[in-house]
C-alpha cells in the first residue's frame, strides 16, 4: 500500500499502485481499479484502491514525417513529446495548460486548450487508440468500435486502460508565438473582444475574479498565432520550485485581492503585441514546479464549468457575482469560448462559455461549490470531470445526459466491474 | 556525432540517458538481456532522432560472453565515445544471508560481471586513447550497512576496481567516471515509499550526460549525497550498530 493524492493534494489515499512495463503484462494478470498518468487532474478521478500507474509504458512506436501522424504508447508524456518533436518542426494540436500529462491522461479528459474554439479537443486529432479491457485487447477508432472509441475519449478510464494512440501532430516553423494581450474593463467587454478575435487561433482570458460592479469581470485576453520566425528550441527544465506547502493563511481574501490587482493593472497599454516562446505562452505555470504546494497542506480544487452560449453574459455574470461576495476569491481565474463540442459521451466542452477557478480547501468551500452547482444547472451547463471532487450524482448526470449510453457500453464489455475511480462511485457510474 | 555504448540498455537510468543522446543524433549500441524491451526502446530513440540502433542481447553471468560482445560493439561502431554499464540487480538481502549461491549470484550480477566487462572494454579505450567509460554503482559501496551490505559489497568492489582503472587510464586520455546515486525511482525500487531525498531516473541521466562531456569525476548523484554519505561514512562504530539503516 502507498499514499497517493492527485494535483490538488486532496484526497490523500492508501492504494495498490502497480506500474506495468508492457500490454501483454497488463492482459496476463487481470487488472482492475483505475488507469493513471502524471496525476494532474486535480481531484479523486485517478484515485482508486487499485493504482494503474502508466510511467514504464512512455515509448515513441511509429512517426510518419509526411503527415505528422505519431504512434506512442499511452504513458508517454507531451512533455517529451514537445522535447523530440518541437526541433523536428511538430507541435501538439492540443494542448491543455500543462505538458506534464500523458497521452493516455490527456486522451480519457479529453483535455481542450487555447485553440478550442478553432480546433476541437486532444481527441479530435487521435485517429486510433489500443485499448484493454478485460482480457481483450481492442483497437478503437472513429471506423473501428467506434463505440467504444467515443466512450473512451473523455471517458475518464472508465472503459478499460488505454494503452497506445495514434494522433495527429501539427507543423510549426517557429517555437515562438506572436502574441498579443488586450486588456478588457469588464466583463462585457471580454465577451466582445472573444468575438471579435474569433478567429485567432489560440485565446483565452484571465479573469479577475474579486472586482465587483462596473468593473466586474475585468480581464486580460491573451491571443496567440504560432510565428514563422524564430528557432525551433524547445523548453527547459522549470528553475523554480515550491519545496514544501505554503502556510495556508497567506492565501486569504485581501493577499489574492491584491494580487489579482496588481497582476492586471501590470499591463497598462490597453494592447501589447510580442513575441514569445511556446512554454511560457501555453505553460506558465510549468516553470515553478509543484506549485500545488502554494495552496497549502490542505489542498485546493479547481471549478471549471461550461455553459451554453445563450447563457451568455448573464449565467457568467450570476457566477461571478456570488464569487465576489463570498470573497473567496481564485488565484487564477481563466475564461475561455469553447467551440462546438464533439460526439463523445462524457467529454466536457460544449460551445459556450467556460471559466476555472482555483480555490483552497476549507470549511465554507463546499457550501460555496454547491450553490454554483445550482447556477451552473439552471443555465443547463456542466462541470469538467478532470478537475471535479465533490460533485453530487445529480449534479453529474443532468450535465452529462449521455452517461446512460456511456453505462450501457461500459456493462456490455464488463468494464463497470472492472474499472472504477472514487469519482465514478461518487456520481454514480 | 557521439558513438555511444550501453550495457543493461533497459535500465530507467541507461534508458533517459539514451533518449538524451538520441536527441542529439547519436549512434548508439545498446546491450541488454531482455530482448523484446530492447526492441520496443530501439524503435522509441530512433523515433527521438538517434541515427543507428543497434542491439545485442546478453546475460551478465555468461563471463565468457563478454569479450565477443565487446569486440562486437567496438567494431560496429568503429570509435566508442561513451560506454555505459547500467545493468544491475537488487537482492533481497536476507536471503542472501541464508543462502550463499544466492549472495554469490548477486555478487556476480552486480560486480563481478561489471569487473568482466570493464577488463575488456578498457583494453579498447586505451588502444583508441579516447572516451569515457562510465559505470553506474551506488552510495550503498560506501559503507556496509546490515540491510544491503551484500548489493553493498558488490559496487563497493566495483568503485574500488573504477578507482584504479581511471589512474590507469588517464595516461592514455580516456575519461572514466564512476556514478553513485542515491534513491532513485525506478522499478527497480517500486516497492519503496518515496520521500524528498528520491530522485526522478530522468535528472539522474541529465546528471550523467552533464558530469560525462565536462570529464567531471564526481560521483555523488544528486550532488547532496556527498553530504549524506560523508556523514555516514563518519559515523562511529558504536552510535552505528545501534541504528536501523
Amino acid at each position: 500500500m502507498k499514499k497517493i493524492t492527485s494535483w490538488g493534494k486532496y484526497p490523500l489515499i492508501d492504494a495498490n499502485v502497480n506500474a506495468p512495463s508492457t500490454s501483454k503484462s497488463l492482459m496476463n494478470k487481470k487488472q482492475t481499479g483505475i488507469a493513471r498518468g502524471l496525476g494532474r487532474s486535480y481531484g479523486d478521478s485517478a484515485l482508486s484502491e487499485n493504482i494503474i500507474i502508466s510511467e514504464e509504458m512512455n515509448h515513441f512506436i511509429s512517426f510518419d514525417d509526411e503527415t505528422g501522424l505519431l504512434s506512442c504508447e499511452a504513458g508517454v508524456s507531451l512533455d517529451n513529446i514537445l522535447t523530440s518533436f518541437v526541433p523536428k518542426g511538430w507541435f501538439l494540436s492540443v494542448t491543455p495548460g500543462t505538458k506534464f500529462v500523458t497521452v493516455g491522461g490527456a486522451i480519457a479528459s479529453d483535455v481542450h486548450g487555447k485553440n478550442h474554439h478553432v480546433e476541437g479537443s486532444f481527441s479530435d486529432h487521435v485517429t486510433s487508440l489500443t485499448l484493454i479491457v478485460n482480457d481483450q485487447e481492442l483497437k478503437c477508432s472513429r471506423d473501428e468500435n467506434p463505440d467504444l472509441f467515443h466512450a473512451t475519449c473523455g471517458g475518464m478510464g472508465l472503459t478499460g486502460i488505454i494503452t497506445e494512440a495514434t494522433f495527429k501532430l501539427k507543423p510549426i516553423t517557429s517555437a515562438y508565438i506572436n502574441q498579443k494581450v488586450v486588456k478588457a474593463k469588464n466583463l462585457e467587454t471580454a465577451l466582445e473582444l472573444f468575438e471579435q478575435y474569433k478567429d485567432v487561433t489560440y485565446s483565452v482570458a484571465w479573469i479577475d475574479c474579486l472586482s465587483t460592479g462596473d468593473n466586474l469581470g475585468r480581464s486580460l485576453l491573451m491571443l496567440g498565432e504560432h510565428a514563422d520566425k524564430g528557432e525551433l528550441t524547445t523548453h527547459k527544465d522549470g528553475l523554480l520550485n515550491m519545496p514544501c506547502d505554503m502556510p495556508s493563511f497567506l492565501l486569504n481574501k485581501y493577499t489574492i485581492q491584491a494580487f489579482n490587482s496588481a497582476y492586471y493593472n501590470k499591463q497598462l497599454k490597453a494592447e501589447v503585441n510580442n513575441t514569445i516562446h511556446y512554454d511560457p505562452f501555453f505553460y506558465p505555470l510549468d516553470g515553478i514546479n509543484n506549485w500545488n504546494r502554494m495552496y497549502g497542506g490542505n489542498g485546493f480544487t479547481q471549478y471549471q464549468f461550461v455553459i451554453p452560449k445563450k447563457a451568455g453574459k448573464e449565467g457568467l455574470t450570476e457566477i461571478l457575482k456570488a464569487i465576489a461576495e463570498s470573497k473567496q476569491g481564485s488565484f487564477l481565474s481563466v475564461l475561455k469560448v469553447f467551440g462546438e463540442g464533439n460526439k463523445n459521451n462524457l467529454s466536457f466542452p460544449m460551445e459556450g462559455y467556460t471559466l476555472a477557478l482555483d480555490f483552497k480547501l476549507n470549511d465554507k468551500l463546499f457550501a460555496l461549490l454547491d450553490r454554483l452547482d445550482i447556477i451552473v444547472r439552471k443555465y443547463e451547463g456542466r462541470l469538467y470531470l478532470s478537475k471535479d471532487v465533490r460533485m453530487s450524482e445529480e449534479m453529474f448526470k443532468a450535465g452529462y445526459p449521455q452517461w446512460e449510453e456511456f453505462q450501457t457500453l461500459r456493462k456490455e464489455y464488463g468494464a463497470d466491474e472492472l474499472y472504477h475511480s472514487l469519482q465514478s462511485k461518487r456520481i454514480g457510474l | 556525432m557521439q558513438n555511444i555504448i550501453i550495457i543493461g540498455a533497459t535500465s530507467a537510468m541507461a534508458k533517459e540517458v539514451a533518449k538524451l543522446y538520441a536527441i542529439e543524433k547519436a549512434n548508439l549500441y545498446l546491450i541488454a538481456r531482455d530482448t523484446p524491451k530492447l526492441d520496443t526502446i530501439k524503435q522509441d530513440l530512433t523515433i527521438r532522432g538517434a541515427n543507428t540502433v543497434h542491439t545485442a542481447p546478453f546475460d551478465a553471468n555468461q563471463f565468457n560472453s563478454h569479450q565477443t560482445l565487446i569486440e562486437q560493439a567496438f567494431n560496429t561502431l568503429g570509435r566508442v565515445d561513451v560506454l555505459l554499464v547500467a545493468h544491475g540487480s537488487l537482492p533481497n538481502q536476507e536471503l542472501c544471508q541464508t543462502d550463499s549461491m544466492k549472495a554469490i549470484e548477486e555478487l556476480n550480477t552486480n560486480g563481478v560481471s561489471v569487473i568482466s566487462i570493464l577488463t575488456h572494454a578498457a583494453t579498447k579505450m586505451e588502444q583508441q586513447k579516447t572516451g569515457n567509460i562510465t559505470v553506474i554503482t551506488s552510495v550503498a559501496g560506501d559503507r556496509g550497512r546490515q540491510s544491503n551490505y551484500v548489493y553493498g559489497a558488490a559496487k563497493g568492489m566495483v568503485s574500488i576496481f573504477l578507482q584504479g582503472l581511471a589512474q590507469r587510464l588517464s595516461k592514455s586520455g580516456v575519461h572514466v567516471l564512476d556514478i553513485k546515486p542515491g534513491f532513485v525511482d525506478t522499478p527497480m525500487t517500486a516497492e519503496f515509499d518515496k520521500g524528498a531525498l528520491w530522485a526522478k531516473p530522468e535528472k539522474v541521466a541529465q546528471i550523467i550526460k552533464k558530469r560525462i562531456s565536462k570529464k567531471s569525476s564526481f560521483s555523488y548523484t544528486p550532488a547532496f549525497w556527498f553530504v549524506i554519505m560523508t556523514i555516514i561514512k563518519f559515523v562511529p562504530k558504536f552510535i552505528f550498530d545501534k541504528v536501523k539503516l
